[in-house]
């Protein structure tokens, strides 16, 4: 199969160290994978070409780049469903992290996050003397998380890291969950209180803003995004619900329940919280803007027509006493 | 100055475990790699880790009778018995570190079988067993606090009066050559399966540790005892895991029967992985497969069983080989896959270096003798990297650094380095190289040998270095210059096949992966011993060294 890969190149060494698209022209096997035509260049055509890479399985966590505008695995992107317009296919380094060449970027932010949740096991009560009892299903359950691995994929192509560089990001969330849900870690009855709160806070779980993007590109099915919710479960669960996102995602369900649809204009100070008066001072001035281009919602709020039957799914999934799986 | 008791060299279960070990003995540990810790290659072991737990009624003697027999007793029994006796604990301490191994009916951790056993002793997380015990490792060696030298390449050891005393390494990322000065260095480099073509193995498994420490003087091993897999996908050989046959999987010819029934009737499938490649051969070269492979089925396994317990190898079947193991057999075929040899240690990681230690697989220790059992080898990582760290903290506590000129050394490796650098194109390329040698190795140091072959591969291997000397790398740049870490590990590799290839001709018997057309038998009066080498002036020279038989006597092998 002949192919031209579009790589996006950057040689910092250079003297004019400035990104550049560069098109290679290889002849590769039917099966070959993204990642067999870039080490077919590196070999036999240009050795300038650095990328990361290692197992040729996907399973190191090494090759992430972004394929066709999306992160994925090059080993495990197979050349022929990867073709675009005139059998090119279009090749650029990972997201959010800055490049160092090529496609190599700078995994520290990846990995500064990691750090931030503590990730080890931090059981509180004894050891035993032989294996901790746990049920398979819950080592199965945790084990679709461990199964990450570490590829950045998700933290590349996070909508809100793009804007906020301080955000926990997917692969630190669903690494933090990985404990919080583990039966070993925490007090003895498995609970993670601390990792919790730790986590409640600013730049946390709260500030995912659910736009599916590290579902979808996450190599290894691992979901962060549901693994977040599944946060947020906890977290209100263990009654942590004194902090915007919690409050916010309380308002949020409160109103379209009492009225079958959203009224903006009270969701912000029952966010913040209505004797939190900084607060409100602070968002008065966009308040005001709003007001004065005709936007500020309306400050009487009816309920729709049928609004009952919103009111009826909700009680049904109280009574349920499970939210359905995921929480979507 | 970057100094430390105990410098680790790799950073993979062994070395993280060396690290650990020594961290917690109040040593100043420090590990470096060429790759972030997790992406090191022990994350592809697949199927499990062994250990006979007393508690399941097992019984680590009969761990080591099993490991024993599958050496082709070759394994050295002492180290054997150290090993099974302490695999309960080392399990425990993983599944206290986190690891989330599958659990039984109780809750207890669940078994699977494994070939050349005679009881299921295999713990495992689903088919990603060693990305498991990987990732949770590199939790511990974070909370360890020991000091992380990341995408860092080791290039060469520092010798001051005949005592090793630190390392040579290059900052990937920056192209800064250092001096990193050590009282102790642990070897925990991994294998060299690139020296074939194809391999497992994943791209960076290069051989380097061998190859510094054998350049130094170290002793390397049982070189000719290269393992071959029964199922590894043709074209990549990417592996399909032993996991598969140990949950039911059959072994197909052409015709749909399970040839197996010829040469292991009691174990069939199951059998010593030696055994199981050379039938798969045997049968490839009698016209019995097709397109060169026989056919793994799984389809009788059922796609609840496959996606619970083998879901990576299903989605490497479907990404790789376009077959899913649910509806179709996979064609495989025996491929290149793991060392039994290497820098030759005691049971304390020592190697015949004072202050040089091995473990993991560029270790020999040896405990896998002829043939390694599958899930032998992320147990000897844990088992042996915990003892060599140990070891090591101790003994830096008796000695002072050395001094060396630590200017000088530097200046040294960077005119060196510069000097591949300013090699000019001459249209050979490292990859050239490297196949020419990886498709040798594979031609006549495989499944079946003969001294003719191994011969041609000598020779062979004499041009490909010759060309060696003077190939160039493209990259001539600073910053990530992976270019050149691959020449300077190819010049690790073409070390590493040498000492397999004279190994190998130098045993004149067939024993575990060795089987010689020209001397089919084992031979035990003249072969019941290691072969040594090490360098001398004309390439590596041979010694032996003997087999430790502590209370198993050899026997004939049969499955
Ligand atoms: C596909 C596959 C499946 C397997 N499945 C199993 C299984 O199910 N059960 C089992 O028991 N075994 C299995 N094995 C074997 C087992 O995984 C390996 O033998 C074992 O993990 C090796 O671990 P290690 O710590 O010795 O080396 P590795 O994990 O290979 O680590 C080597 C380390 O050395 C570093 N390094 C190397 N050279 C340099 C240098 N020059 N400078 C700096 N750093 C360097 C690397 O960066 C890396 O960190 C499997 C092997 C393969 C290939
Ligand atoms: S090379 Fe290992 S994940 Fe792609």
């Amino acid at each position: 199969m002949d192919l031209t890969l579009r790589v996006r190149r950057f040689d910092p060494d250079s003297d004019n160290p400035e990104p550049y698209w560069q098109d290679f022209s290889v002849t590769v096997e039917d099966n070959a994978t993204v990642l067999d035509a870039l080490i077919k260049v590196r070999e036999d055509v240009d050795g300038t070409l650095s990328l990361r890479c290692s197992c040729r399985s996907s399973i190191c966590g090494s090759c992430a780049m972004r394929i066709n505008g999306h992160a994925t695995l090059a080993c495990k992107a197979q050349a022929r469903d990867s073709l675009g317009d005139d059998n090119v296919i279009v090749v650029e380094p990972a997201g959010v992290m800055h490049v160092l060449k090529d496609l190599v970027v700078d995994f520290d932010l990846f990995w500064d996050k990691i750090m931030a949740v503590e990730p080890y096991l931090q059981p509180q009560g004894p050891e035993p003397e032989g294996e901790y009892i746990a049920s398979n299903e819950s080592m199965l359950h945790l084990s679709g998380v461990t199964a990450c691995i570490m590829c950045g994929a998700c933290v590349s192509d996070c909508t809100v890291l793009e804007v906020d560089p301080t955000f926990m990001g997917p692969a630190a969330l669903a690494k933090a969950y990985r404990f919080t849900a583990d039966p070993r870690d925490g007090d003895e009855e498995g609970h993670s209180e601390d990792r919790l709160r730790m986590l409640s806070e600013a730049s946390g779980m709260w500030d995912c803003t659910r736009c599916f993007e590290c579902v979808q590109v996450c190599p290894k099915g691992v979901a962060p995004m549901d693994r977040i919710m599944s946060l947020r479960d906890q977290a209100l669960a263990a009654g942590m619900d004194k902090n915007y996102g919690a409050r916010h995602v309380q308002a949020f369900s409160d109103l379209v329940e009492h009225s079958g649809w959203l009224d903006e204009l009270r969701i912000v100070p029952m966010t913040m919280g209505l004797g939190n008066v900084p607060a409100l001072l602070n968002v008065m001035p966009e308040a005001l803007r709003a007001l004065s281009h005709g936007k500020l919602p309306p400050l009487v709020h009816p309920e729709l027509p049928g609004a009952e039957n919103i009111r009826n799914l909700f009680e049904k999934v109280e009574q349920g006493g499970k939210e359905p799986e995921g929480h979507h | 100055m970057l100094e430390h008791d105990v410098l680790v060299v790799g950073a993979g279960l062994a070395g993280m475990r060396a690290a650990i070990a020594a961290r917690a003995q109040g040593a100043n540990a420090a590990i470096i790699s060429k790759v972030h810790p997790v992406r090191s290659h022990s994350n592809a072991a697949q199927g499990g880790i062994n250990a006979a737990l007393l508690d399941r009624g097992d019984d680590w003697e009969d761990h080591a009778y099993d490991t024993i027999k599958g050496s082709d007793f070759l394994g050295d029994q002492d180290a054997i018995e150290v090993m099974c006796q302490s695999a309960g604990q080392a399990l425990i301490d993983m599944e206290h570190f986190g690891v989330t191994f599958n659990r039984d009916d109780e809750g207890k951790l669940g078994t699977r079988a494994f070939g050349g056993q005679r009881r299921a002793r295999t713990f495992f997380v689903g088919d990603f067993t060693g990305q498991a015990l990987l990732h949770v490792m590199f939790e511990q060696l974070i909370k360890s606090g020991v000091r992380r030298y990341e995408e860092w390449f080791v290039t060469g050891l520092i010798e001051e009066d005949d005592r090793v005393c630190g390392v040579t390494a290059l900052e990937i990322r920056t192209g800064q050559v250092f001096a990193i000065r050590a009282k102790t260095v642990i070897f925990c480099t991994g294998g060299l399966g690139r020296v074939f073509e194809p391999s497992t193995n994943a791209l960076i498994v290069t051989g380097d540790g061998m190859a510094l420490a054998y350049n130094a003087g170290a002793q390397l091993m049982d070189m000719e005892m290269v393992q071959y897999h029964p199922t590894t996908l043709a074209g990549n050989g990417v592996l399909i895991s032993e996991a598969a046959r140990g949950e039911g999987a059959y072994l197909l010819d052409k015709n749909g029967d399970r040839f197996m029934e010829r040469y292991a009737p009691n174990m069939m499938e199951l059998a010593s992985r030696d055994v199981v490649s050379r039938a798969e051969q045997t049968e490839i070269n009698a016209g019995n497969g097709i397109d060169g492979c026989v056919l793994l089925d799984c389809r009788h396994l059922g796609e609840a069983l496959i996606k619970e317990k083998l879901s990576q190898i299903r989605e490497i079947g479907i990404d790789l080989a376009g077959v899913d193991m649910v509806t179709d057999p996979i064609p495989i075929r025996p491929g290149m896959h793991y060392m039994m040899g290497g820098i030759k240690t005691d049971v304390d990681g020592q190697t015949n270096l004072p202050g040089v230690y091995a473990a993991g697989e560029c270790a020999c220790v040896s405990v896998h003798g002829g043939n390694r059992l599958g899930a032998n080898s992320l147990l000897d990582t844990i088992v042996f990297g915990q003892r060599a760290g140990d070891h090591a903290a101790s003994a830096a506590r008796d000695v002072e650094y050395m001094e060396f000129d630590v200017d000088a050394v530097v200046r040294r490796e960077e005119q060196r380095l510069q000097g591949i650098l300013d090699r000019p194109q001459n249209g050979d390329r490292v990859a050239s190289i490297r196949l020419g040698m990886g498709e040798s190795m594979n031609r006549n140091l495989a499944v079946y040998r003969n001294e003719a072959g191994m011969r041609e591969t000598i020779h062979d291997l004499q041009g490909l270095k010759e060309r060696y000397t003077t190939v160039p790398v493209d990259n001539k740049g600073q910053v990530f210059n992976t270019d050149l870490v691959f020449a300077l590990e190819l010049g690790f590799m073409l070390d590493c096949a040498d000492t397999i290839a004279v190994s190998a001709l130098e045993r004149m018997d067939s024993r575990g992966a060795q089987a010689r057309t020209d001397y089919p038998d084992r031979d035990d009066e003249n072969w019941m011993k290691h072969i040594v080498t090490a360098k001398g002036d004309e390439g590596p020279e041979i010694s032996y060294s003997p087999v430790s038989i502590t209370r198993w006597t050899p026997e004939e092998r049969k499955y």
